[in-house]
């Protein structure tokens, strides 16, 4: 499967952000989307995710389901959680599996993979930040979609939470996943730089 | 299928957890009610005219202090994004939005009615009919509803922007449902009007969920 993008331009509340971006992302691969704070990496995100409109240019998926959209295949992981405060961690990301569909994986198992399976019934108001990050990991897992997106994915994990990140995003990229990721700090996997904007 | 009871299932659960706000409604409709005779007077027989009028009027007003909501908590954690991003059909997740909604804002009020029905000297018939037509109309406010608090999430303006665009929705399905409990009340003919009632519900049932999605999809950002 190849994710890419032709000449694609970015405009909000009236102003350019960017213009005449390309990029491409194969299976396998990891691509960095890099620059400064303003510069468009969270547009670019949910351009591909189906969230903003695009101004101009193109992006195809080829060899995808082709029945469905981009928006369909992609987890979008962005500075909202989409978690409810008044849920617990566990129906939080049950809600989330049964809502999304598709070929799922054990919750349980999931929350042990991200640290979290001793707080299960606890609800996700009282979670630390790190916390509601690794819960939003957590439905990375649940649900197998190939393409993932992950705005500043690193932001409020500890150390070992970002290295568990990255041994999942190297996981996800071994059996053939796609990511692309905006990001200021390093990912822990090689990824390809997409450096956007005004580079200092 | 399964994704879209697992999202009534969810929305129902939040609004009858502590802060879910699912009695609000029904505490403004009681305050709304218990007021009126004070207001009126001690007239029982002037009451029991006014008293279709009022339950509807409270019941309206109730609806809408709740909708603003609908899609806010949503749109303001994220949920709405991957709710928009997901395989379901837009249209088939606002309607079962709108149909949590309804399910704790709406039934509560349809059920306090026999309760507030006494307070304004209405007979057990009397009564009965209003509750029947609330049951009836209440899906229409709640649908035609659903598409201003869409609107509202994607203008980014909340509570009276929603209020203002719904009203004129819900003025007819005021007058119908007024209509009806009077014409029960009175010996008129009750099925002309609870059937225009029931077909607007009808109606906002199918417009409703269509309208809502497309504002969602574009005004998002």
């Amino acid at each position: 499967m190849r994710l890419s993008g032709r000449g694609i331009s970015c405009v909000r509340g009236g102003r350019d952000v960017f213009s005449g971006l390309d990029f491409e992302a194969c299976s396998g691969e990891a691509l960095a989307v890099v620059g400064a704070n303003g510069s468009g990496k969270t547009s670019l995100l949910r351009m591909i995710a189906g969230l903003l409109v695009v101004a101009g240019g193109s992006i195809v998926l080829e060899g995808g389901a082709s029945e469905l959209t981009i928006a369909e295949q992609s987890h979008y992981l962005g500075h909202r959680d989409a978690l409810k405060p008044a849920l617990s961690v566990i129906e939080n990301l049950a809600f989330w599996r049964d809502f999304l569909g598709g070929e799922a994986n054990d919750a349980m198992e999931c929350l042990a993979t991200v640290g979290l399976d001793h707080v299960l019934y606890l609800p996700a108001a009282y979670l630390s930040a790190g916390q509601r990050r690794r819960l939003s990991l957590a439905r990375l897992l649940t649900i197998h979609r190939p393409i993932w997106l992950l705005d500043e994915p690193m932001s409020a994990l500890d150390a070992p939470g970002a290295g568990m990140f990255s041994n999942l995003m190297s996981d996800h990229l071994h059996r053939g996943g796609l990511i692309i990721a905006a990001t200021h700090g390093p990912l822990g996997i090689a990824a390809s730089e997409l450096p956007i904007g005004v580079v200092p | 299928m399964s994704a879209l009871a697992a999202l009534v299932g969810r929305d129902i659960r939040i609004a009858l957890r502590v802060g879910g706000g699912a009695l609000i409604g029904v505490l403004f409709f009681l305050c709304v009610v218990v007021l009126m005779p004070f207001a009126v007077g001690p007239d029982l027989k002037l009451l029991a005219q006014l008293g279709p009028a009022i339950l509807w009027l409270g019941a309206l007003l109730a609806s809408l202090l709740t909708l603003d909501r609908l899609f806010m908590a949503d749109h303001d954690d994220g949920s709405l994004d991957l709710i928009v991003m997901g395989q379901t059909p837009l249209e088939l997740a606002c309607a079962a939005k709108a149909l949590a909604h309804w399910l704790v804002a709406g039934v509560p009020l349809v059920i306090a009615t026999p309760v507030l029905g006494l307070l304004l000297n209405l007979d057990a018939v009397p009564t009965a009919v209003v509750a029947l037509t609330l049951l009836a109309g209440t899906p229409a406010l709640t649908f035609t509803g659903m598409i201003g608090a869409a609107l509202a999430v994607t203008l980014h303006r909340g509570g009276l922007l929603m209020a203002v665009l719904v009203l004129p929705l819900s003025i007819p399905v005021l007058i119908f449902g007024v209509a009806a409990s009077e014409a029960a009340i009175t010996g008129l003919s009750f099925a002309a009007p609870f059937s225009i009632l029931c077909a607007l519900s009808l109606a906002s049932l199918v417009i409703g969920p269509f309208a809502a999605a497309a504002s969602l999809r574009h005004g998002l950002d």
